[in-house]
């Protein structure tokens, strides 16, 4: 069974992609903000991380970057998962190193899809 | 309270609607989907002003061929896609018309996507094609795609997808790549929609599109037709087809049993390979 780590401040988004991600048989591990994430990966790198990018404490983006400079041998895939629907922060994001981008509002098909995409389900 | 699978529509209205759909596209309702026409037809009931399928009926015996016939032809027809849609076969396909491609220099090659719905497959395709033809120095193929739907055609050139549709199947780099961002949407680019070339076209009745083409894809299409006219419709693709050109069908699907014109592909598997001369005997055992 593959874990992934589902990121976000908001409980209710994390419960939603928890349901679905269970569904995709996958173990889901929660996280409040990038620390808490990057802690988490530290204890046991999760397969993949499902990440929002607007959180308090630390950032995706930050987290991103975190996570790169961490010198975890296994790195997680990255997926962000955002409001953020511009051109110019996708673009961002795919250029600090996200493997995908799920833009907000999503459903169980898109996130299956880029699951799928990146190698993990 | 009725559930998903229980209808309201007397199997009259039933019959009537199906019979339309038939006579239209040559797609069948199978029975134990009769009841997704109500569901599918409420938008253009509410649209049209009627309370009831019985009123549409009595709409259509009057006008068989206008917008209101179009209307219900256009929610009837399964216009589910997605991008790279089993992205496997996809790439497989675009390997093989690049290995053609590469043993004949001296012409462009041309690839049929036959039901291309509101046009994810040949858009995906084209993006294969340019990412592909032009790393390895090939020309570029010619992607034609049709579909029998006029109103999944609009939106086809078009090329205008919703958050929704833009995100199942396409790889985001891909995304930023070919399509721009216009007011909620995701619009493909003019380099990407040049390259691909629609078409109205019904496989039940119209005759095979002028030229012979390399490659044909009609997959998840065929699933929706009787026997006798999947078997036509086969001669049509044949026809349609270079001799030895390769045709690629759903996954579900297969020729095997159903037509002598194509056979397996020893040298692409997965794929079906155009035997000459072979359409015509197909009728002959039919008729």
């Amino acid at each position: 069974m593959k874990t992934c780590l589902v990121v976000d401040d908001s409980k209710v988004i994390r419960k939603v992609a928890r349901h679905i991600l269970e569904t995709l048989n996958f173990t889901v591990r929660e996280a409040g903000d990038g620390r808490e994430a990057l802690d988490s990966c530290l204890e046991a790198a999760p397969d993949v991380v499902l990440l929002d990018w607007n959180m308090p404490v630390m950032t995706g983006m930050d987290f991103l970057r975190a996570l790169k400079e961490s010198g975890i041998a296994q790195k997680p895939k990255v997926v962000f998962c955002t409001t953020e629907n511009g051109m110019a922060y996708i673009r961002a994001a795919i250029e600090a190193g996200a493997d995908e981008y799920v833009m907000k509002p999503f459903d169980r098909e898109t996130l299956q899809s880029k699951l799928q995409i990146v190698g993990v389900a | 309270m009725l559930g998903p699978q229980q209808s309201f529509a007397s199997p009259g209205a039933v019959n009537v609607i199906g019979a339309l759909l038939e006579q239209r596209t040559g797609q069948q309702i199978a029975a134990n989907r009769a009841w997704r026409i109500e569901t599918a037809l409420k938008p253009v009931l509410r649209e049209h002003g009627l309370d009831t399928l019985d009123q549409l009926i009595a709409r259509l015996a009057g006008e068989r061929h206008g917008p209101l016939a179009d209307a219900v032809i256009n929610a009837l027809l399964n216009q589910e896609s997605s991008f790279f849609r089993d992205a496997g076969v996809l790439e497989m396909v675009a390997e093989a018309a690049l290995a053609i491609q590469a043993e004949h220099p001296g012409r462009r090659l041309r690839v049929w996507s036959a039901g291309c719905s509101v046009g994810q497959e040949p858009y995906s395709l084209a993006m294969l094609f340019e990412e592909l033809a032009v790393s390895r120095g090939l020309a570029m193929p010619e992607i034609v795609a049709s579909d029998v739907c006029p109103q999944a055609l609009v939106r086809a050139r078009a090329g205008r997808y919703s958050q929704f549709e833009i995100q199942r199947g396409l790889p985001v780099r891909r995304m930023v790549s070919w399509f721009d961002s216009e007011n909620g949407e995701w619009v493909v680019r003019p380099e990407l929609a040049k390259r691909v070339q629609f078409r109205c076209h019904n496989l039940t009745r119209d005759p095979a599109p002028v030229g012979k083409f390399d490659i044909v894809l009609c997959r998840n299409v065929l699933l929706y037709f009787s026997a006798s006219v999947r078997r036509s419709v086969f001669d049509t693709l044949h026809a349609a087809t270079r001799d030895g050109g390769l045709l690629v069908l759903g996954a579900g699907e297969t020729v095997i049993g159903q037509t002598e014109a194509f056979r397996p592909s020893d040298r692409f598997r997965g794929f079906y390979v155009a035997d000459s001369g072979q359409a015509s005997l197909t009728r002959a055992a039919v008729r």
